[in-house]
């Protein structure tokens, strides 16, 4: 069932008295939390979602404007990216929903789900919890309300506009910014790059130390721009524990593993079915077709690379089937 | 509790694995770029990723390399040991003509002002500027470097060879 395009806000339903959190309605969708659990309801079903999963993939899908195609919260509940719209989605993508008819599925435009994400998302954490963190590295968000978070809920997510470190551009993490190297890459000895730029050639040659820059950062699975040429982007991000999504592609993406290693699982984007398992360690390679699902697990924090082609419309082709859903036939 | 960063190198890799059960491994064109580097002769530009036009190549630098340009942006990741960059601002009239795509190999050492260089060791990423010339030169033994570019006349596509199938 998929209702049209709605510009509706976010409502709250009211406080609960006991554990201070709000219900919310945005379009047919119902909100709330308890001590442990999101409870996701919608015309004709209901979803339970562990808390600090569903924060975590909440935050996430406000900063990263939804990424490239579909973040799914669980196997059940989430959203697609249609660059300008949003779809919020419930058992669309699940055969047992789908033939029970119990799906449901909502348009909104992105900025009505920013507002009503950000809304849930600044009612549900309080001070102590960073989804954004690694387990180890931040409170818990279980249990009834406590003081409300000050600082910005997202962060790291601002790219680099042609290359970090040029000059007008983002500079790289160092600790004059605030981000120390992270525990898990003590070992690591940094040597800064020597850029000698002749007179009249100042600010034109630029380099950085770019696993300096993904070891000091304070967040996880958040791909953050480092360099673009074209509709060419190279992504990095330092990944702990659990990718706390299921990413389906709406293109063809590519993992360059820089560090350590991660486990993929592999999932048929439309239907959930299992397509295989992928652990990549230091130097491997690995193309994520525009038709799975995958979801990434670090036993230790590790250094990927994600290249990206953000050439607009290119969802549309792989949509319509223009495209092939792999990269190469060789 | 002191943690053991796994990097990569030319000499010291592990490759991971691929378990497809519902699925062409191809699709996945999964590789090791140490293993095709150390695989390569120096300065073969091998693709290691391809999204349509967009290339991300690898290659191993031993000694010097040829010079190279491009009508665009690149980006170089030293992957392993230390590599020296000299910079040229081509000449207009020895610029790559603009829409071409990917690295050109020049014959020789181009004509133009110097720009300086960059020596840039594991982990550092430089700029190779649209419309200047460049030159990498391993200090030491071998170097890995990847290039974020566009596929182009040097790109070399060898995925039967370098993907698991």
């Amino acid at each position: 069932m998929t209702a049209a395009a709605v510009p509706s806000d976010i409502k709250s339903l009211g406080k609960d008295a006991q554990l201070g959190y709000s219900e919310f309605q945005f379009g047919g969708f119902k909100f709330r939390r308890d001590e442990y659990f999101a409870h996701v309801a919608w015309p004709k079903g209901t979803r339970i979602i562990e808390i600090d999963r569903f924060l975590r993939a909440l935050v996430r899908d406000i900063g990263w404007q939804f990424f490239y195609g579909w973040i799914f919260f669980d196997d059940v509940f989430g959203t697609q990216n249609h660059y300008g719209s949003v779809d919020i989605f419930a058992g669309s993508y699940d055969g047992g929903y789908k033939a029970a008819g119990t799906d449901f599925m909502e348009t909104f435009p992105t900025d009505k789900v920013v507002t009503a994400f950000d809304t849930i998302a600044r009612d549900w954490i309080s001070e102590g919890y960073d989804p954004l963190r690694a387990p180890q590295e931040t409170g818990t968000p279980l249990g009834s309300k406590r003081a409300p978070r000050k600082d910005a809920l997202v962060r790291g997510f601002t790219p680099a506009k042609r290359m970090l470190g040029l000059p007008g551009d983002v500079t790289p993490r160092s600790d004059e910014t605030g981000h120390p190297v992270n525990r898990a890459f003590a070992d690591l000895k940094f040597e800064q790059p020597e850029v000698h730029a002749e007179k009249g050639f100042e600010g034109q040659l630029n380099a950085i130390n770019l696993f300096d820059h993904i070891a000091r950062s304070d967040v996880t699975w958040n791909p953050s721009v480092a360099s673009i040429t074209g509709a060419s982007i190279f992504c990095v991000t330092s990944e702990e524990h659990m990718l706390p999504v299921i990413h389906g592609n709406d293109r063809n993406e590519w993992f360059i593993q820089l560090s350590d290693e991660i486990h993929w699982q592999i999932q048929d984007k439309n239907t959930g079915n299992p397509r295989g398992r992928i652990v990549m360690k230091a130097g491997d390679v690995c193309a994520m077709p525009a038709d799975i699902r995958h979801q990434g697990f670090a036993p230790k924090r590790s250094m990927l690379l994600v290249a990206e082609n953000g050439t607009p419309g290119l969802d549309e082709l792989y949509a319509k089937g223009k495209l092939p859903p792999y990269p190469l036939d060789f | 509790m002191a943690y053991h960063t796994q990097l990569g190198s030319l000499k010291n890799y592990t490759k991971g694995s691929l378990d497809i059960v519902n699925d062409d491994k191809k699709h996945y064109a999964f590789s090791n770029l140490f293993e095709v580097a150390s695989k390569s002769k120096p300065f073969e530009r091998v693709a290691v990723t391809k999204n349509l036009e967009y290339v991300v190549e690898v290659a191993k630098i031993e000694g010097v390399s040829p010079w190279y340009a491009a009508a665009h942006d690149e980006f170089a990741v030293v992957m392993d040991g230390d590599v020296t960059i000299n910079f040229i601002k081509l000449d207009p009239a020895a610029a790559v003509p603009s829409g071409k795509q990917g690295a050109t190999k020049l014959a020789a050492a181009p004509n133009g002002q110097k720009m300086g260089y960059v020596r840039a060791k594991l982990g550092n990423q430089a700029l190779l500027p649209a419309g200047a010339a460049y030159q990498l030169t391993a200090n030491g033994g071998p170097a890995v470097v990847l290039f974020q570019t566009l596929a182009g006349d040097i790109t070399i596509e060898r995925w039967k060879e370098i993907c698991i199938s």
